[in-house]
């Protein structure tokens, strides 16, 4: 079968700084990917590279074994939450419709159909009630949910979810990988970026280790070892480092 | 004042054909500007919309010494040219250098406004061709519009306002969420090109109307007007044109009643006024409103807490209802003055909660006693039984001290629903006593 996502030397530069460079990675089906590595590591920029939003110096990236504009609205997209305005006169069902527009295309309009497939969407991620609310007046982590109810609108098998946890409560970060769970188990893949050491181990079956370069990548059970992290987060390893191998240790006993 | 109703009559029948152009142009600017301006707003591209504006100066003078007459075709496109060259100027400087965006902005902005202004002055100073109401670009002056004008003008509208509606969904997504629009496969550099065009179009079907200074306040002000009036983008694009045409027709107006009096001024001070009502008096974000429903807010809570205070008083002496309470004890009891609490029980009658009986023995007011009504007692329980359950909640559950408890209760207690009491009462176990030992009133004796 082929990866669904695969890229080949993906090498970013800004402003003559590379902020990625010569990442090969293969992901396939089936699986929640953390993507992790400490701030300014590139991880934004990754997806951003892999949703072809952002020029690449040299090397490619394949989704589903292809190339290209087409290959890219396959898959989803969450960005990071502070990327809209959400003082912007939009409800949150409006926000969720706005993931059918791509499979509409470009001169039909959100019809009865796409509005109830949206009215599903805010449904799975218990946000029904709040279906005509402008969208300031809702909570960080209700606004996350909103996001995610968009992506489920898409109705893509892969997704990019950019710290799709910050900024959220606890109850929320719950609900959000259980339906992240869910999706996985219907076969999607969820590649998403996370900072939270504590929790990696706990919530992703593959993990990625990124700091301009994969560190490491693979089953969460082989990357997810103190050296790695220590190569993938440097000096910068304090506290975290203390959480992790705390962590490690919980589970090696 | 003879004068006035003249020139009102004269204006309003729309007989004479130079009102009936003028008119006509302000409204279709008026419309224009109201839908592009929307999407300005919303996407913080008002000092863009101004820059562009300005930027289009020196194209309009250029287009009118490209055959030296005032043809709004060559103007058009002489001044989307400019437009344009004023934009990507503006991103080059940007990109190339460490200059930021509003200092580009405001640079581009001031030059080509100062080049176009003496493009302007010397074609005037040649005196060729036929260039009336060249000279009225700055300030604008609706009644030097021609029938040509008003074509273009008219088809401009019309296009934009066509587009809009079929690709509403493509300018609403690209406007809230630039990246996600791309990752859609919208092809967004395509429409945003579409978008500077059209906006483009607006600014110079507006020129000869109000003026290259007041361009932009007519594309921001209808918009943000609407915008304090209604939470989703299609109405607010409906009102932003709305607005923008009764601008329009009264700024027309006012400039033709003292006859020869610069138009842009005029609509952009009707349009400011608009906003200015809007934001005072909106029902949703409004600042009156808002006020009011905080004073009208604080008398219910002060009324509440007497009626509160009634029930609290009674609770302490015993339980008996009959317990005697006099205006006076409950001023001592509530730590107000006696005008305070009188005043807040003539509310209390007046609304039907309570009753002040004058007593057998004098007439003086304040040994009036204080009597609840049914309804009256009904709501005191109901606020006792909210307050306690309230803190009996945050004692339990979000493990608050007795002693912290009150304060957060005393706010809640006038702002819980029936529904969530219901649920506190089901999630606490239908509890009778509350943290400081006193009874919480069930949901049936509340009713009773
Ligand atoms: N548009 C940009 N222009 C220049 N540098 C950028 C830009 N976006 C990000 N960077 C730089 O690229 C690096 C990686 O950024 P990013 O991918 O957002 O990191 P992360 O998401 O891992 O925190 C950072 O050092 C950041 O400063
Ligand atoms: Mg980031």
């Amino acid at each position: 079968m082929k990866p669904v996502l695969e890229t080949h030397d993906l090498t970013v530069i800004y402003s003559r700084k590379p902020v990625l460079y010569g990442v090969d990675l293969t992901v396939h089906a089936g699986s929640i990917v953390g993507l992790l590595g400490p701030n300014g590591a590139g991880k934004s920029t990754f997806i951003k590279a892999c949703m072809g939003l952002i020029p690449l110096e040299s090397g490619w990236v394949e989704l589903f074994g292809q190339r290209g504009r087409k290959a890219i609205r396959r898959a989803g997209y969450v960005p990071q939450r502070e990327s809209v305005d959400w003082d912007f006169p939009v409800n949150a069902l409006d926000v969720v419709l706005m993931g059918r527009y791509g499979k509409l295309g470009l001169f039909r309009r959100p019809g009865k159909a796409d509005r109830e497939m949206a009215m599903d969407c805010l449904r799975m991620v218990n946000m029904e009630a709040y279906a005509d609310r402008q969208i300031a007046a809702l909570s960080g982590g209700q606004q996350q949910r909103i996001f995610l109810a968009r992506a489920l609108a898409q109705e893509t098998d892969l997704y990019f979810l950019d710290e799709p946890f910050v900024g959220v409560d606890a109850a929320t970060e719950a609900a959000i990988i259980t339906i992240l769970r869910k999706m996985r188990d219907q076969g999607k893949t969820l590649i998403v970026v996370h900072h939270d050491l504590t929790t990696a181990a706990q919530y992703f079956d593959q993990l990625v280790l990124l700091n301009m370069r994969v560190i490491a990548s693979g089953p969460t059970q082989e990357v997810f070892t103190e050296e790695n992290l220590h190569r993938a987060y440097g000096g910068r390893l304090t506290l975290l480092t203390q959480a992790a191998s705390e962590r490690i240790q919980q589970r090696s006993s | 004042m003879e004068v006035f109703w003249d020139q009102t009559l004269r204006f309003f029948s729309f007989g004479d054909p130079i009102v009936r152009v003028a008119v006509a142009g302000c409204l279709l600017l008026g419309l224009a500007c109201g839908l592009m301006g929307s999407f300005i707003m919303v996407r913080r591209l008002s000092l863009f919309g101004d820059t562009l504006s300005h930027a289009v100066l020196p194209g309009v003078a250029m287009g009118f010494i490209w055959n030296l007459s005032k043809d709004p075709v060559a103007i058009l496109i002489g001044a989307v040219l400019a437009g344009y060259l004023g934009v990507m100027l503006v991103r080059w400087l940007t990109a190339t250098t460490r200059l930021k965006e509003d200092a580009a902005m405001g640079m581009v902005l001031a030059g080509f406004y100062g080049l176009g202004v003496c493009l302007l002055t010397f074609v005037q100073r040649q005196a060729v061709g036929d260039m009336a109401g060249l000279d009225k670009m700055l300030f604008g002056q609706a009644s030097a519009l021609t029938g040509t004008d008003i074509q273009v003008l008219a088809v401009v509208s019309g296009v934009a306002l066509a587009l809009v509606a079929v690709f509403y969904k493509e300018f609403l997504v690209i406007s809230f969420n630039e990246t996600f629009a791309r990752v859609s496969g919208i092809p967004v550099r395509w429409f945003n090109g579409l978008f500077f065009l059209l906006l483009s179009f607006a600014i110079v079907a507006s020129l000869q109307a109000v003026g290259v200074v007041l361009v932009s306040a007519m594309l921001i002000t209808p918009a943000a007007t609407a915008y304090m009036l209604t939470d989703r983008m299609h109405r607010l694009i409906g009102l932003a044109c709305v607005f923008g045409m009764l601008a329009g027709l009264i700024g027309c107006y006012l400039s033709f009643l003292g006859a020869g009096l610069p138009t842009g001024p005029f609509i952009v001070l009707v349009s400011s006024l608009g906003f200015i009502a809007a934001w005072f008096f909106s029902p949703r974000y409004g600042w009156v409103l808002e006020k009011l429903r905080r004073i009208s807010r604080r008398r219910r809570m002060a009324l509440e807490n007497t009626l509160a205070s009634i029930y609290r008083f009674r609770e302490g002496e015993g339980h008996a209802e009959t317990v005697a309470l006099s205006l006076l004890g409950l001023s001592r009891h509530r730590n107000e003055s006696l005008e305070e609490v009188e005043s807040r029980l003539k509310r209390l009658q007046a609304e039907g909660f309570a009753k002040l009986v004058p007593s057998p023995r004098t007439a003086a007011l304040e040994h009036c006693q204080v009597v609840l009504t049914a309804k009256g007692a009904r709501r005191a329980r109901t606020l006792i039984r909210n307050h306690r359950l309230w803190e009996l909640y945050l004692n339990r559950a979000a493990d608050y001290a007795d002693d912290h408890v009150h304060d957060d209760a005393e706010l809640m207690e006038h702002y819980l629903s029936e529904g969530l009491v219901d649920r506190l009462d089901q999630r606490l176990d239908y509890p009778r006593v509350d943290p400081h030992g006193r009874t919480i009133p069930s949901k049936e004796e509340a009713r009773q």
